[in-house]
């Protein structure tokens, strides 16, 4: 198997991928708004005291954009999977788990990326300072590629089932819950005038560790759910 | 463990509600684990039972007929 | 020789009634050393300096935490041999002590609960270990969800086990994050299990109650899935035998029902 043939591939799935979301751009559009809804629900939850909301910010933006990637997840391979696309991916010799990874990486660029683009905003209305802000965007960076490739294995394992949504949130938000408590740990520090770089790593090296075994986890849950 | 007497034993130096508390749900959980098992063996052997009594019959129906 | 003996028992059959054989010993032990537990905790143990006669929950909350964990490592263990070897009876034995496991965690989270309250003054503590322990419980719901979900049972199976493995991988990150997250908010941080040196006789009693939760959990596991097997097995000979009376063990069981796994 050529490295070449390897990498042509997973850009093809990816240029695939994004082919297709951009035809149905609205689903992408909607992931994004409710990132933005969600995070302003809470000072109209908790009151506009600007302290109060710097405090939160980081919170608040995180579990945002968590709940925003797991919404948008049922889409990962559900269309594939209805049209037969994913049978013929797991005939193919190439293996499952680079195809997933070029399907991630495609989830990310639509899901997790405007994500990423829009969280500025949002923290200037809740007064975070440009420091904090920068935090906030690389902390987003590194952790939103592993929301969408945990995810995937909880897409995999719930492909087809009936109260497919709210399971898949279920089984997957616990798993999120290192790169939270890294990611808002980041941008919490950085307003607490302390170092973030721990944080950062920590949360990189999460990353790393996730892209490394993640695709791997989601072939073989594809496979069983397939079967 | 010297207890003066039962009713010191029971309020637990004022926080017989909490130790208590817990015990008590502890036990409840675990008896009703228990319980709970123990009901579904007995309706599954019922449900199984009546359907090895159909094939029974079914099968002595057959020879007859 | 000693491999084949072992891949007897990994029929569901042959299992069944050596389950049988073993839950009334260690639903035995675990009367016996829940006795003498219970005993040692609250007639040989004194009194805490600091917590006063409160901390006797200890000698639940804390064999319910350690079986929620170690339920949790077993279940995967049986998850991986079901992928690695394609065993029904280790998918079965994942399932069955998941239920277990769960009490267990929910158990943990309500007596330390109950027992924060008189000592911090509030009836949830975020603490590392208490915070852990709900997300374990998390895990435990999540996978019976799964299972629950899926009607095929080969890939109800899988998908668990699948869970099961990705989820005991995570269990070490997710408590180390929150450990770090908890240190990070709470500089000294009030730790539940920080019993400062707890008198020997605590120790012993905490043990003996550690050892009696096991002893229940392993019945109360063999029990339940004594039940999976009948349910899953119902069509074969060996149970419409055991139905119609002319069963009663594994003897001269049929030499291919013993080979099909």
């Amino acid at each position: 198997m050529r490295v070449e043939g390897t990498l042509s591939l997973v850009a093809y799935v990816i240029r695939r991928d994004l082919l297709l979301a951009m035809r149905r751009r609205a689903d992408v559009l909607t992931t994004l708004f409710f990132f933005v809804i969600v995070v302003s629900l809470f000072p109209l939850g908790v009151g506009p005291d600007p302290n109060l909301l710097r405090t939160m910010a980081p919170g608040v933006v995180w579990v945002a954009a968590l709940l925003a990637s797991m919404l948008s997840l049922g889409r990962l391979f559900s269309a594939d999977y209805l049209d037969g696309t994913l049978e013929q991916m797991m005939l193919t010799p190439q293996p499952l788990s680079l195809m997933v990874l070029g399907k991630v990486v495609a989830h990310w660029l639509v899901s997790g990326v405007p994500l990423v683009l829009i969280a500025p905003v949002l923290g200037i209305q809740f007064n975070l300072d440009l420091e904090a802000l920068m935090v906030l965007v690389v902390s987003l960076i590194l952790g939103t590629p592993v929301l969408s490739i945990i995810g995937a294995i909880g897409a995999a394992l719930t492909l087809g089932l009936r109260g497919g949504g709210v399971l898949l949130s279920l089984l997957v938000l616990p798993l999120y819950i290192p790169v939270l408590i890294f990611g808002a740990g980041a941008v919490d520090a950085s307003l607490s005038g302390l170092a973030f770089q721990a944080h950062l790593s920590l949360l990189g090296a999460f990353t790393v560790f996730a892209l490394l075994f993640a695709p791997w986890a989601t072939a073989a849950a594809l496979r069983i759910s397939m079967e | 463990m010297e207890w003066g007497s039962w009713s010191e034993f029971w309020a637990m130096g004022g926080y017989g509600l909490y130790v208590w508390g817990s015990y008590l749900v502890t036990f409840v959980g675990l008896a009703a684990e228990v319980i709970i098992l123990r009901r579904r063996r007995r309706t599954l052997m019922e449900h199984l039972s009546l359907t090895t009594l159909d094939t029974q019959s079914e099968k002595s129906h057959e020879t007859k007929a | 020789m000693a491999k084949i003996a072992w891949f007897k028992y990994s029929s569901p059959a042959s299992f069944y009634f050596l389950a049988g054989r073993m839950i009334p010993w260690f639903a035995a032990l675990a009367a016996v050393l829940t006795v003498a537990g219970l005993y040692i905790g609250f007639f040989r143990a004194p009194t805490d300096f600091q917590q006063g006669e409160a901390y006797r929950i200890i000698f639940i909350h804390v064999p319910a935490a350690w079986m929620s964990m170690f339920i949790y490592v077993v279940m995967a263990c049986w998850a991986a041999l079901g992928l690695a070897f394609n065993t029904r009876l280790s998918f079965m034995m994942a399932s069955a002590l998941a239920p277990t496991g769960a009490l267990m965690t929910f158990l943990a989270l309500w007596t330390g609960s109950w027992w924060g309250k008189p000592m911090w003054g509030t009836w949830w503590v975020w603490d590392a270990r208490l915070t852990s322990e709900l997300i374990l419980f998390f895990l435990y719901v999540g996978f019976l969800a799964l299972q629950a979900a899926i009607d095929d049972p080969r890939r109800a199976d899988r998908a668990g086990a699948v869970l099961a493995l990705v989820g005991v991988v995570n269990v070490p990150i997710i408590y180390f994050s929150v450990q770090w997250w908890n240190t990070l908010h709470q500089g000294a941080s009030i730790s539940m299990t920080k019993a400062p040196s707890m008198a020997a006789v605590m120790l012993t009693g905490m043990a003996v109650m550690a050892f009696a939760f096991w002893m229940y959990s392993i019945a109360v596991t063999l029990y339940r899935v004594r039940l999976i097997i009948l349910e899953r097995e119902k069509n074969s000979q060996w149970v419409r035998e055991l139905l119609e009376g002319r069963r009663t063990d594994d003897r001269g069981l049929d030499a291919a029902a013993t080979e099909a796994r």
